[in-house]
């Protein structure tokens, strides 16, 4: 579990979050057209705010985009059902250790090539391709690119919705891109370390409060290097269920380049690829995967947007969000991915303290 | 699998109506149980107060605070019964005994000066000052025939609030 850090969140938090009521649920607006003079009974009728806050307890946008959402059971008929059992001895007993024998063996000629290459040559791109191939075919990736192939050149980041750790791999596969990630524990930060390390990849620490001027710097410093391999950046922070986007963090869009958007979206046809890690770990995550008939979905590479003049940084975060929300058929929500892992700033509270206040003062005026 | 609704018996959700006075459908309630499911992360059998902290749009709320000792561990009979003051079908007298009771803090059966004035500081923050609050607070309570020194009881709140009506509703939908 995250540490929760409340204090040195809370002022990214605040950057990071425009015109948050412009998307909230109007539900039951405090100023709904009451009129007249102040009486008592208008000042202790808390009945909206009670009401918006039992709504936000019973359905709320932020917490629907964890949410996995489990497809229909169809294995439920005395026909079927046999067949699904049938399928699920070919999955785990065929497949699966097929699978992890590819696996493996790329694994093993990886290794075996790839430490003496490491310790002579920076970057070798071959190899690392041969693996990605190996692991997209460790859990029989069908994917699909769309649009035309992105050219490669200076001054230039690519960005992409988050569903799970494995949308890196499928984008790899196409083109060789350095990724920032978040630094994890166990075996996945091992492999941070050693292979992700020779692309060039970016590490940051989400609860360490510094972090965020130390990461702003290497971002810049990678995308003025000539020979870096392209950026690639998942500006929502965290993964979502690829139903939903949320918030794009600045980060991206204030390095003065050209941002490439890339849309990903999962077909769950034969298996959720959206990694829960609020309910599971990424290796029951992966297994999950191998254990299945295919991981399928659709890749987009989108037009490259530039800012425009006028435009903040926040604002074009939005529009480069829509446009990737709108190909990959994703409901936007307001909330900052942040949100997961700490507490929401205090300060949230005061657009809708201040629309009361206004409304009290206003109403005291009429006779 | 996926549908929670096979841990509720027929049994527990009848259990369940009874405790909240009826103002669920049987849909309604293996619904809010999938909702409990998903906040009561770590499978304890009741919600602790700071996972509705997590949920954005509650915590932004200016009465949250108020609202989470009132959500202190609930076990789900517990937070359905909660919930049930904001269905369609509770009464008004319902809802302006929950209404009493977010201002009396103290559960002493008694609304004071001072407890009506917290309520109204955590609706309008720092965008009231407190000297400006009281006097307007001095002044309607006056209209309305109560002095500042008045103390409330429920059945001052049946008729300050019975006459105007309340409409405290929430949208229940079935998935």
């Amino acid at each position: 579990m995250r540490k929760n850090n409340p204090k040195s969140q809370s002022t990214e938090l605040e950057l990071d979050q425009p015109n948050i009521e412009d998307y909230l649920p109007d539900g039951h607006p405090i100023h709904q057209e009451p009129r007249g003079k102040l009486r008592l009974c208008d000042l202790l009728d808390i009945s909206p705010t009670l009401s918006e806050a039992a709504g936000a307890i019973v359905d709320d946008s932020f917490l629907r985009c964890f949410k996995s959402i489990p497809s229909e059971p169809w294995n439920w008929n005395v026909y079927l059902f046999p067949l699904w059992c049938f399928g699920v001895v070919v999955r785990y007993f065929v497949l699966f250790p097929a699978r992890v024998l590819l696996l493996s063996f790329g694994w093993m000629i990886f290794l075996s090539a790839f430490i003496p290459v490491h310790l002579l040559l920076k970057r070798d791109n071959n190899l690392r391709k041969n693996i990605e191939v190996f692991f997209v075919a460790s859990w029989t990736g069908v994917v699909k690119y769309h649009g035309p192939r992105p050219s490669m050149r200076p001054k230039q980041v690519f960005v992409a919705n988050h569903t799970s750790m494995i949308d890196f791999i499928v984008l790899e596969q196409m083109t060789a891109f350095a990724v920032i990630m978040q630094k994890h524990p166990g075996w996945v930060g091992l492999l941070q370390n050693t292979i992700l390390e020779s692309v060039g990849c970016i590490w940051f620490n989400r609860t360490e409060a510094k972090d965020r001027e130390i990461v702003a710097r290497k971002l810049r410093e990678h995308v003025q290097g000539a020979d870096n391999n392209p950026l690639l950046i998942f500006p929502e922070g965290t993964c979502v269920n690829n139903h939903y986007s949320v918030m794009f963090k600045k980060g991206a869009f204030e390095l003065g380049c050209t941002v490439c958007p890339v849309a990903i979206k999962y077909n769950k046809i034969f298996v959720d690829a959206f990694w829960n890690s609020r309910k599971q770990s990424f290796t029951k995550h992966l297994l999950q995967l191998m254990t299945s008939w295919a991981v399928v979905c659709d890749v987009w590479y989108l037009e490259p947007q530039n800012q425009k003049p006028g435009e903040t940084s926040i604002e074009f975060a939005e529009r480069v969000r829509e446009i990737i929300s709108q190909r990959a058929g994703l409901k936007m929500v307001p909330w900052d991915g942040y949100l997961k892992y700490s507490r929401p700033s205090p300060k949230l509270k005061e657009g809708k303290q201040r629309d009361f206040a206004d409304l009290v003062l206003r109403r005291l005026e009429e006779k | 699998m996926g549908n929670s609704s096979s841990m509720l018996t027929q049994y527990d959700i009848e259990e369940v109506q009874k405790h909240s006075n009826g103002a669920f459908t049987q849909q309604e309630i293996v619904s809010l149980y999938s909702r409990f499911c998903q906040l009561d992360r770590k499978n304890c059998g009741f919600i602790p107060s700071d996972e509705f902290l997590t949920i954005p749009e509650f915590a932004l709320n200016p009465l949250s605070h108020t609202l989470l000792t009132m959500l202190d561990a609930l076990n789900f009979k517990d937070f359905v019964a909660f919930l049930s003051v904001f269905s369609p079908r509770a009464t008004l007298q319902h809802k302006i005994e929950f209404i009493f009771k977010v201002y009396d803090t103290d559960c002493n059966g008694k609304v004071t000066f001072r407890d009506i004035l917290r309520v109204l500081k955590d609706m309008s923050g720092q965008f009231m000052p407190e000297k400006q609050m009281e006097e307007i607070l001095t002044k309607v309570l006056e209209e309305a025939g109560y002095q500042k020194d008045s103390v409330l009881v429920l059945s001052d709140f049946m008729k300050i609030l019975g006459d105007k009506g309340v409409k405290m509703e929430v949208d229940f939908h079935v998935d």
